[in-house]
């Protein structure tokens, strides 16, 4: 019952052994919920995900004449899928480095990470107004609409998670992360891991997938 | 028996308007998220007031077709969105950190957050009104209905529909995280899950269930507005979407969405009616797995609300559905079997609780029948399905927010509500809500369609819809003693002590109201009932305070 006998509970046996431990051992509080908001994430992804494949699905031929050939991997969307994949490292290494109490390192991996994602959002935005200039807009069928609601939606949670990491790069800078106190620096990581495994299957679905 | 001896007297929440604006209190926001709740239950009200007033007799008498659509529309969707599910997110919010030991929610911040989206949310489901023309496709605002511009409403009210559901939703999330986080983390010491008071326990499923089934209606929000503002093709069959997609990704949510409304009811029934019986909860285990099983299979049973689109798989869902009544049936007798030679205590909250009971068993059964796809294929869309949803969500789930409300009253405010005037309003409760909703069976099975203005008075549906009309304002005055006396007992009611009923679980061990670290001492936790316990000398009070941050028992993992 008392406090001390909970503080015994070895750590490392836990399933979620190498996430933020609060003093007795288990999942912190604000890591556990950011957990749970990823999963309502997926959900809501999962909803978005589905209508593409019912939609794409329905399509007599999939992509469209039009845009048979709009969607391009070089020169713009795979280097960004690159940038994008080495910012999930960059940031895991900001994770780890903070775990060992070592903030030089936790701050210039997690400044790279931060630009990694301006730079990925810079380059969608890029990719965006050439292919608006080709003719692919929000309004042409269930191939643009699928592509930029999913792409769209994707971007605005990469604009979310470079927020989120700017203030945990702000607060690093402060000086207020510790190998003992950094919930912030994992719940923000996790965040930035899940939307990377968004945008990879976001990529293999628009990009890799044969058309019919 | 009192393990404070701190002064029961409502003026502990006597402080400024500023510090309830402010609040983080989960106490405080769980009555908010009451006032807001019963607020724009009686928007919602006096909106299906003029529905019903409307459809007395044949003919179109106050008002025309169009308006009619916004009246019915707005009806359910605020009463579905902004009454009942965050009228049972306000009671989980007052009483959950309460039974199970904790100071307070585990994210007391995003707690007052997800409250203050609600009025917001609502206030913009309602501004259609003022702004030439709420949502009218119905609460469902299927497409190509609520899509295409000459079919819909004119005006921006579909999309203030849209916005306002979406920041309710996200309300509801964030709401759902923080419930499962302080469930999992901030028991008292030696609460195991196993020892969680029932409600906690259907809360807990609940808010499993809003985590994983509110984005998806998000999403489907989302495509919606998109189709209607910057001309997407999702559910537009012209361009190659798909209308019955957005009826999938639609129900996806909203039929685990009708557990969200009814389970935490659930739960609050499951602990009134051991106190008032003087008995355990029967089959403790029983209950809890059968809760668990109700919101598993939610999530596969979305598709019989589509079995006459014929472009879903009628077995399947079929079968599903039938077979979520076996958990529902394991609680109907876990209900009776508590009941079942008590020693009962015919006060307010057990009468309500007994309503609950009654109703939503009629609720279950005339469900089942649609279950059924040819029966459903000849009562969809008619009266029979207006009867069954009102017999589960207002026998079910307001009846049981009645119960609770009149069962946690004197723990919120450190008063009795009045018996007499409480039983009152249950006797013309009960009464209007049957006289509007049974004949509605009737209704339906002679064929009267829903959410239409006006029928042929050769129809022989006059006389059924008269009754019904009766029943609502009956209901309609049931409303004028429970504020009186909500009022009345606020001013001069009795003082309620710290545990009036004899109660079973935590929240009955401290002050009315409680202060705002919720206790001094914690007694010993030895099963799911340790006020019980320590009345009986089972258990000793606790000498110590609890440590400021109470130990899980069992890690998350």
């Amino acid at each position: 019952m008392t406090s001390s006998s909970h503080a015994l509970v070895p750590s490392e046996h836990s399933p979620v052994a190498g996430l933020a431990h609060d003093q007795r051992g288990g999942i912190s509080n604000p890591v556990l919920g950011m957990l749970l908001f990823i999963t309502s994430e997926v959900m809501f992804f999962g909803g978005l995900f589905a209508a593409y494949f019912s939609v794409r699905a329905n399509a007599q031929q999939w992509p469209p004449d039009d845009f048979s050939h709009t969607l391009q991997i070089l020169p713009l969307v795979g280097p960004a899928t690159i940038l994008l994949i080495s910012s999930s490292f960059t940031c895991q290494f900001a994770v780890w480095a903070i775990r060992r109490d070592d903030r030089t390192a936790f701050l210039r991996n997690m400044t790279v990470t931060v630009a990694l994602g301006v730079i990925f959002l810079l380059m969608q935005a890029t990719d965006y107004s050439v292919l608006g200039s080709e003719g692919l807009t929000l309004s042409s069928g269930t191939f643009g609409t699928t592509y930029y609601t999913l792409t769209g939606f994707h971007g605005a949670h990469v604009f979310g998670g470079v927020i989120m990491l700017s203030v945990v790069l702000y607060r690093g800078m402060a000086g207020q992360f510790s190998s003992r106190h950094h919930d912030a620096v994992e719940g923000a990581s996790l965040y930035w891991h899940f939307v990377d495994v968004v945008w990879i299957l976001l990529f293999s679905l628009l990009y890799l997938l044969p058309g019919t | 028996m009192a393990t404070t001896a701190l002064t029961p007297a409502a003026s502990a929440y006597r402080s400024g308007l500023y510090a309830w604006l402010t609040t983080t209190d989960h106490k405080k926001i769980g009555i908010l998220y009451l006032i807001n709740s019963f607020v724009f239950f009686f928007i919602a009200g006096i909106l299906v007031l003029v529905v019903r007033a409307e459809l007395a007799q044949p003919g179109l008498q106050l008002v025309d077709d169009a308006f009619y659509n916004e009246l019915f529309s707005m009806h359910a969707t605020v009463m579905i969105f902004v009454f009942i599910i965050p009228v049972l997110a306000g009671f989980g919010n007052f009483v959950v950190p309460l039974q199970i030991g904790a100071p307070d929610m585990a994210f007391p911040r995003i707690n007052a957050m997800s409250f203050w989206m609600l009025p917001l949310g609502g206030i913009l489901l309602m501004l259609g009104f003022v702004t030439g023309g709420a949502a009218a496709a119905g609460w469902t605002s299927y497409p190509p209905l609520s899509n295409d511009q000459p079919l819909a409403a004119v005006g921006s009210g579909q999309d203030l529909w849209i916005v306002g559901l979406v920041l309710i939703g996200t309300s509801s999330i964030l709401g759902s995280i923080n419930f499962l986080v302080t469930i999992f983390k901030m028991r008292a010491p030696g609460m195991t899950l196993f020892r969680m008071p029932i409600l906690v326990w259907t809360v807990l499923v609940t808010s499993v269930l809003v985590l994983m089934a509110t984005p998806v209606i998000t999403s489907a929000l989302i495509m919606l507005f998109i189709d209607r503002n910057y001309g997407g093709s999702f559910f537009d069959p012209r361009l190659g979407g798909d209308p019955i997609l957005y009826q999938n990704v639609f129900w996806f949510y909203s039929h685990p969405a009708v557990y969200v409304m009814i389970l935490p009811a659930m739960g609050m029934i499951s602990e009134i009616l051991p106190v008032f019986s003087r008995k355990p909860l029967f089959g403790y285990k029983a209950f809890v797995f059968a809760t668990a099983g109700i919101g598993a299979l939610g999530f596969s049973v979305w598709a019989h609300h589509m079995f006459t689109t014929g472009a879903v798989y009628l077995p399947f869902f079929s079968l599903m559905t039938f077979l979520i009544a076996v958990p529902t049936g394991v609680k109907m007798f876990n209900w009776i079997f508590t009941l079942w030679r008590g020693q009962l205590t015919l006060a307010t909250p057990l009468l309500f609780a007994l309503g609950f009971l009654s109703m939503f068993l009629i609720g279950g059964i005339n469900g089942a029948f649609s279950a059924s796809v040819p029966v459903d294929f000849a009562l969809h869309d008619t009266y029979w399905v207006v009867a069954h949803l009102h017999y589960v969500l207002f026998g079910g789930s307001v009846f049981g927010v009645m119960a609770g409300f009149y069962f946690w009253f004197p723990k919120m405010t450190g008063r009795m509500l009045s018996e007499t005037v409480g039983k009152i309003q249950f006797v013309l409760m009960f009464v209007g809500f049957n006289l509007t909703f049974f004949p509605m069976h009737e209704l339906g099975l002679a064929g009267m369609p829903r959410r239409i203005a006006d029928y042929s008075s050769a129809a022989g549906w006059n006389d059924m819809n008269m009754l019904a009309t009766i029943g609502g304002f009956t209901i309609a005055v049931s409303m004028v003693p429970f504020l009186w006396n909500v009022f009345v007992s606020l001013r001069s009611g009795k003082l309620a002590g710290d545990d009036p009923w004899e109660g079973n679980t935590l929240e009955w061990g401290t002050s009315s109201p409680p202060p705002p670290y919720n206790f001094d001492h914690l007694p010993e936790i030895r099963s799911e009932r340790p006020l019980f316990d320590l009345r009986h000398g089972r258990t000793h009070a606790g000498a110590t305070m609890p440590d400021p941050a109470p130990q899980p028992t069992h890690s998350a993992g």
